[in-house]
């Protein structure tokens, strides 16, 4: 009987619930992540009501159709705003092709020998350097040897070899995605190579092949060093009129203000980070909305 | 079968027509853009009767930072007067805007300091030959904390017992630098070593430029220095004049006994007298003289040095110390009769007169 209950006891001990201690540890889980996931958004929302509560009441329409000015209730973004637009335009639409190009290449005809391989490890390391060594490759090669001097497509070329490794991955990665099944269905039919990538593939790993060009973008965007390295300049009082004037962007005209003596003009800086961070907002929403457009589609 | 194909290609014609939308919207937006030019090139030319002809051009500057604020004051309200001409203004620093300057990039150099005789020798080999001119004062400021109660005056002695290069890891205390100063640790600000400021600094105080101790905190953002200095109560910096004007709440100027015996506080008023030394210096802007003999460049620089600019110098936006009178209609005639070269044919000298461009 004892030796009975002993047995018991070691077996409910060794299959005990214990359920108490385990919804503590569960518990216990769940407040780490969240805490986790606090750290983040806290830290967030105290730089953004920072920022907010510094530019408020300098957003007016004078901000935005002004040009730089030594006077803070003069100075605008005009510059800074158009010079930014500008030349991402030039640069999604040098990077966007030849990134989509190239990943066809590599995922659709290009045989799987070393050179193949020896070019794809290339372009993952070039997704990880840093931008200032684009910036210098920039210099050197676009304003001086192409003579383009400073201008918005000195600019432009420089952003699209930036992303351009951006763009490559995420299009493989989108074309990787199409189900083989689809290939077969079009093969099957008597479609060529290129009938079936143009009529298939591309259409189906378009969203993200879009998804990705507009996540590089808006990196590119936000990129101040090797703009500086190119030499976009810092009071520019007119837009640029073609590809070869000069030019500022967004990051370089906040950098300048938040560095000047007065202090209406680090105010003046946050209302650029605003305008900044909506920027990046709506290209960041595009993609999303692309993405899910596009898809429901299939 | 059939359908989804459909489908799935027209899509995908309409992203594409998405893409060349894109590309046309730039291509106008740059066509939009040039109209307008055109167009006041014509009115130039048809109001010439009137007024005296319309200048058209444009001026390409680069430089240091310090000399920014003038320069683009300068670029705004000539830009108001002559909305042909368009100046844009870089800043690369000083010895980034000369490395452009010797490449024929830029029509103007700003720099903080005379051009070093290396750079001299890069512009002259380049083919290149320009105009120095002498455009303002600045002034070196020492600053401490509010708090600070027990330093009234610092000679130039005791900021080179603290600043040399000896001095780092040794001098870390105030009670090291003066008899009677408190047991409190020395919290050095300084700007970092790329800028002019630090050059002259080193320079005027501790005798050679660039050299300096090590383990201070460095920013090339003078305000990061102005937030350090006035979070530490032991804290003492240096940066630009115009930085301290428009922070005397936060940080005290510490004025500067040069080794006569009187203390000279730090102010636009000293500086352009002359008595607040070794920290207050010339900053200049070098012209390219084949760029000087195109109309827009020649009437830029003779704005910069006219009466009607030059008292813009010393307004609070800019914050800079304007030279006499006199030395701006000699700098203009200097100007006008395209003297060429260097005046300080061994770089930076502290304490330095401008008489030198005196007639």
């Amino acid at each position: 009987m004892a030796e009975e209950t002993g047995t018991m006891e070691r077996g409910k001990s060794a299959f005990a619930p214990n359920m108490q201690w385990r919804r503590v540890k569960s518990h216990f889980f769940v407040a780490l992540g969240m805490l986790c996931v606090l750290l983040g958004i806290v830290t967030l929302v105290v730089l953004l009501v920072d920022v907010i509560l510094q530019s408020a009441g300098w957003f007016d329409w004078q901000f935005f159709t002004s040009f730089d000015s030594r006077f803070p209730e003069r100075a605008g973004i005009k510059a800074a705003l158009f010079g930014t637009l500008y030349m991402m335009a030039f640069t999604m639409l040098m990077a966007v092709p030849i990134g989509i190009m190239s990943a066809v290449y590599l995922e659709e005809y290009a045989s799987d020998n070393w050179f193949t391989q020896f070019i794809q490890i290339n372009i993952a390391n070039l997704a990880g350097v840093p931008s200032i060594v684009y910036g210098l490759l920039g210099l050197q090669v676009f304003v001086r040897w192409m003579e383009m001097g400073r201008s918005v497509l000195a600019g432009s070329c420089t952003m699209a070899l930036l992303i351009l490794p951006v763009i490559i991955v995420a299009s493989r990665e989108a074309i990787r995605a199409v189900p083989p099944s689809m290939r077969e269905a079009s093969f099957a039919l008597g479609a060529s190579k290129w009938e079936t990538v143009r009529s298939h593939v591309l259409p189906y790993a378009l969203p993200g092949m879009l998804t990705g060009a507009i996540l590089a973008a808006a990196r590119a965007i936000g990129e101040t060093a090797p703009l500086i390295t190119i030499g976009a300049l810092t009071f520019v009082p007119f837009l640029p009129e073609h590809p070869l004037d000069r030019f500022t962007v967004l990051p370089i005209q906040i950098f300048n203000w938040v560095s000047r003596a007065q202090s209406e003009f680090h105010e003046l800086a946050a209302a650029g980070i605003i305008v900044l961070l909506v920027v990046l907002i709506v290209l960041n929403s595009a993609a999303i909305y692309l993405r899910q457009r596009l898809r429901t589609r299939y | 079968m059939t359908a989804p194909v459909r489908i799935s290609r027209r899509r995908f014609t309409f992203a594409a027509a998405g893409l060349a939308g894109f590309a046309l919207l730039a291509a106008c937006g740059g066509d939009t853009a040039t109209q307008p030019a055109a167009d006041s090139g014509e009115m130039a030319e048809g109001e010439k009767g009137e007024m005296m002809a319309e200048l058209q051009g444009d001026i390409i500057i680069d430089g240091s930072s310090t000399v920014f604020p003038i320069t683009m004051a300068a670029a705004e309200e000539f830009s108001l007067k002559h909305s042909g001409v368009r100046v844009s203004v870089g800043v690369s620093g000083t010895g980034g805007g000369f490395k452009k300057f010797s490449a024929g990039e830029t029509d103007i150099s700003d720099a903080s300091r005379p051009i070093k005789p290396s750079e001299l020798e890069a512009v002259t080999a380049a083919g290149y030959n320009f105009i120095e001119i002498p455009v303002a004062y600045d002034g070196l400021t020492v600053v401490v904390n509010p708090e600070n109660d027990w330093v009234d005056c610092l000679t130039v002695d005791e900021l080179k017992k603290m600043w040399e290069p000896a001095a780092q890891g040794e001098i870390t205390n105030w009670n090291q630098i003066r008899d009677g100063f408190p047991d409190m640790p020395l919290d050095l600000f300084a700007p970092g070593v790329d800028s002019g400021t630090f050059d002259y600094f080193t320079e005027a105080i501790v005798g050679e430029s660039q050299s300096s101790r090590g383990d201070f905190q460095a920013s090339e953002d003078d305000n990061v220095l102005v937030t350090g200095v006035s979070g530490s109560a032991s804290a003492i910096g240096y940066f630009g004049l115009s930085y301290y004007v428009e922070n005397t709440d936060k940080v005290r100027g510490v004025p500067i006994d040069s080794g006569n015996g009187t203390c000279v506080e730090p102010s636009f008023a000293t500086v352009a007298d002359g008595s607040y030394q070794p920290l207050s210096r010339p900053i200049f802007i070098y012209v390219r003289t084949d760029a000087a003999e195109r109309p827009e460049v020649d009437a830029f620089v003779k704005y910069y040095l006219s009466p009607e600019f030059t008292p813009l110098i010393s307004s609070p936006e800019v914050g800079y110390v304007q030279l006499s009178d006199e030395l701006y209609a000699a700098l203009t005639e200097r100007f006008a009769n395209r003297v060429t070269g260097t005046l300080w044919p061994d770089g930076a000298e502290v304490g330095a007169s401008l008489d030198r461009y005196m007639p």
